[in-house]
């Protein structure tokens, strides 16, 4: 099983987080998904919204979710540490998160996470490696903060980390000529239209 | 073939328009009202007689699963529960339902939560996608301002709310109890059942855990009828199928095809052939990395269908296709799912948590040789120790493919631990 821990030495001390009025405002409204006294169930998005305001999430965010969702402190951080999507320390601007798993390592992404491995600086790139990120026929696949980079190699991936440190942001999806999960050259099917 | 004319998920690759006005063209939305019309009863005994089998892995029938329904709302409310957890290595179709044809997928969940008498649903999207969610929760913006959605529900009479329930990181809640705890905001750790969720499961409500493809084709079959659905396949293993083709193919893709179409034929007219040429294949996971994988004598041959896949001790499960060619180390790949699976184990059942990164380890040692013989029999022994004593599927899934290694590589795993041993006893 996979526990998401953090080393205490990587974690700083930040001694106080509030909600930015437009955060809350999310947070409240994802509270509203659920009927009256089940606002737990919000936890995730929750967490998730506070990671997106502070960067990560360091404890005193979560106390602030347990206060907001009138949860336990301890409820909370079982979530933190359970899901991979939580970040306990901070971390570069840009999340690499190379899948390896099976279907993308029969694709090369060894050589992928070798190349993300060099780029990580720990202040522009982060790297993590993932379990199956669900983008298989579009192997192999990096998730870049919220987007799919998809069917690359080590040159493509170096373009685009090259890009992002050049202050772009590279179009996501497949960084060969397809057209999402059709086959290269066109589809088989769907031709009629 | 399966002919254009019969597929149902015409945008598949996102060629024309997701939005409410693109998919109302593409015939979604179409009359609902008229469907809804033919009551809870009516919609149930249609989706039987299609004979429509779960497309999440395990091919329950889908009718039968919402009849399972209590026939009358009481004190507690029903809930209507879409697994959009897509996590099973090799599966990626439900992600182009989400980004691609959002619209099918929300009127079935109108049709479906109207024929189990639920007035809400939530769709558990895993966190991951976060563009596909975004897609979703536009499209049912789109769908509450149409009147679609929302109080009196397409001019039904019926109100239906749906919410998007974005998950952050657990293979484990693609089973359907852990899945039901996460949503309550707990740890998503599986239930032990019974109670079975049609009689406790959200909030301790009844509710139903269904796929996104599953809910999906529902409206089509509705409106184009059962028997069209149960023409298309084999009895048992009816209608259409969305087919992730992925590894050692010239063209890796989604395809919606015919259930029961070859495997063989799967691949070389939708995914350009083998890497190399068919007789370069090694190797085929066929449903997803659960399911025991096929060696190209198997593959030659057999359907691509629930009870085909069964007969050979494999399995439809998500309709993966994981293509391995002659340069593969099958070792190596097998024992990188035994990781997944060690990664993936929620922990609570000991066999699973244990099992599964012992499993690991020693798939890790039969890579490279360092072994003896007998622990092959020793893996396999715990291979089934693991299976069927656990609480959820995890520990089965995790043992499964070990199992298919041992049945049809054998002779592969002994060679190298001899060829390791000969090497040792030479220097």
């Amino acid at each position: 099983m996979a526990m998401i821990t953090a080393d205490p030495k990587d974690v700083p001390n930040v001694e106080h987080f509030a909600f930015t009025p437009d955060y809350l405002a999310k947070a409240k409204a994802l509270m509203a998904n659920y009927p009256p006294g089940r606002q737990a169930s919000a936890v995730i998005g929750v967490l998730d919204l506070a990671q997106r305001q502070q960067g990560w999430l360091p404890r005193v965010a979560m106390d602030e979710v347990a206060k907001l969702l009138d949860m336990a402190p301890i409820r909370v951080y079982e979530i933190a540490t359970f899901y991979t999507m939580f970040q306990l320390k901070p971390r570069g601007k840009y999340l690499l998160q190379v899948c390896t798993t099976t279907p993308c390592w029969l694709r090369g992404s060894e050589a992928v996470m070798k190349a993300c491995q060099h780029a990580a600086d720990g202040e522009t790139f982060s790297v993590q490696e993932v379990e199956c990120l669900g983008g298989c026929v579009n192997a192999p696949v990096v998730q870049i903060n919220d987007d799919f980079y998809e069917d690359l190699d080590e040159a493509s991936i170096n373009k685009v980390l090259d890009a992002f440190r050049r202050g772009e942001t590279p179009k996501p999806g497949p960084q060969i000529d397809r057209q999402t999960s059709a086959p290269v050259g066109g589809a088989t099917t769907l031709r009629s239209e | 073939m399966l002919s254009d004319k019969d597929r149902i998920f015409t945008n598949l690759y996102g060629a024309h328009d997701w939005h409410l006005a693109g998919a109302r063209a593409r015939g979604a939305w179409d009359n609902t009202r008229a469907i809804l019309d033919r009551g809870p009863d009516g919609i149930i005994d249609e989706m039987k007689k299609s004979g429509l089998r779960g497309r999440g892995g395990a091919g329950f029938p889908t009718g039968l699963k919402w009849s399972f329904m209590p026939k009358e709302v009481k004190d507690r409310p029903h809930y209507l529960i879409v697994n959009a957890d897509e996590s099973e290595p090799g599966t990626c179709k439900d992600r182009d339902i989400l980004r691609h044809d959002p619209h099918l997928f929300i009127e079935g969940c109108l049709v479906a939560g109207f024929a189990m008498r639920a007035n809400a649903g939530y769709i558990y999207v895993r966190g991951e996608f976060y563009n596909e969610a975004q897609n979703l929760i536009t499209a049912v913006r789109e769908a509450y301002d149409a009147g679609l959605l929302g109080k009196n529900a397409c001019g039904s009479g019926w109100d239906f709310d749906l919410y998007v329930h974005r998950g952050a990181g657990a293979y484990i809640c693609g089973e359907e109890t852990a899945l039901l705890e996460s949503l309550e905001g707990k740890k998503g750790m599986p239930r032990l059942k019974p109670p079975f969720p049609a009689g406790a499961g959200l909030y301790g409500c009844p509710s139903t855990v269904n796929n996104v493809e599953s809910i999906a084709v529902a409206p089509t079959i509705l409106r184009r009828g059962a028997a069209w659905f149960a023409g298309i396949g084999r009895p048992n293993n009816t209608g259409t199928k969305l087919f992730c083709i992925s590894g050692h193919v010239n063209k890796p893709c989604n395809v919606e095809e015919e259930m029961g179409i070859p495997l063989r034929e799967l691949i070389d007219r939708h995914a350009g052939g083998v890497r190399g040429g068919w007789d370069n294949l090694l190797a085929v996971i066929p449903g997803g990395a659960s399911v025991p994988l096929l060696p190209k004598s198997i593959c030659d041959t057999v359907l691509m269908d629930f009870d085909s896949l069964r007969d050979q001790k494999s399995g439809l499960g998500t309709a993966a296709v994981i293509v391995m060619d002659k340069s593969t180390d099958l070792v190596k790949a097998i024992a990188r799912l035994s990781y997944f699976y060690k990664h993936e184990s929620c922990g609570q059942c000991t066999p699973c948590r244990e099992g599964t990164g012992w499993m690991w380890r020693v798939m890790e040692r039969m890579v490279t040789g360092n072994a003896r013989i007998e622990e092959i029999d020793a893996l396999e022994e715990v291979t089934r120790q693991v299976e069927g004593h656990t609480i959820c599927a995890l520990g089965d899934a995790a043992a499964w493919p070990i199992q298919g290694l041992i049945r049809h590589f054998r002779p592969e795993m002994e060679r190298r631990i001899r060829a390791r041993t000969e090497k040792l006893a030479a220097e």
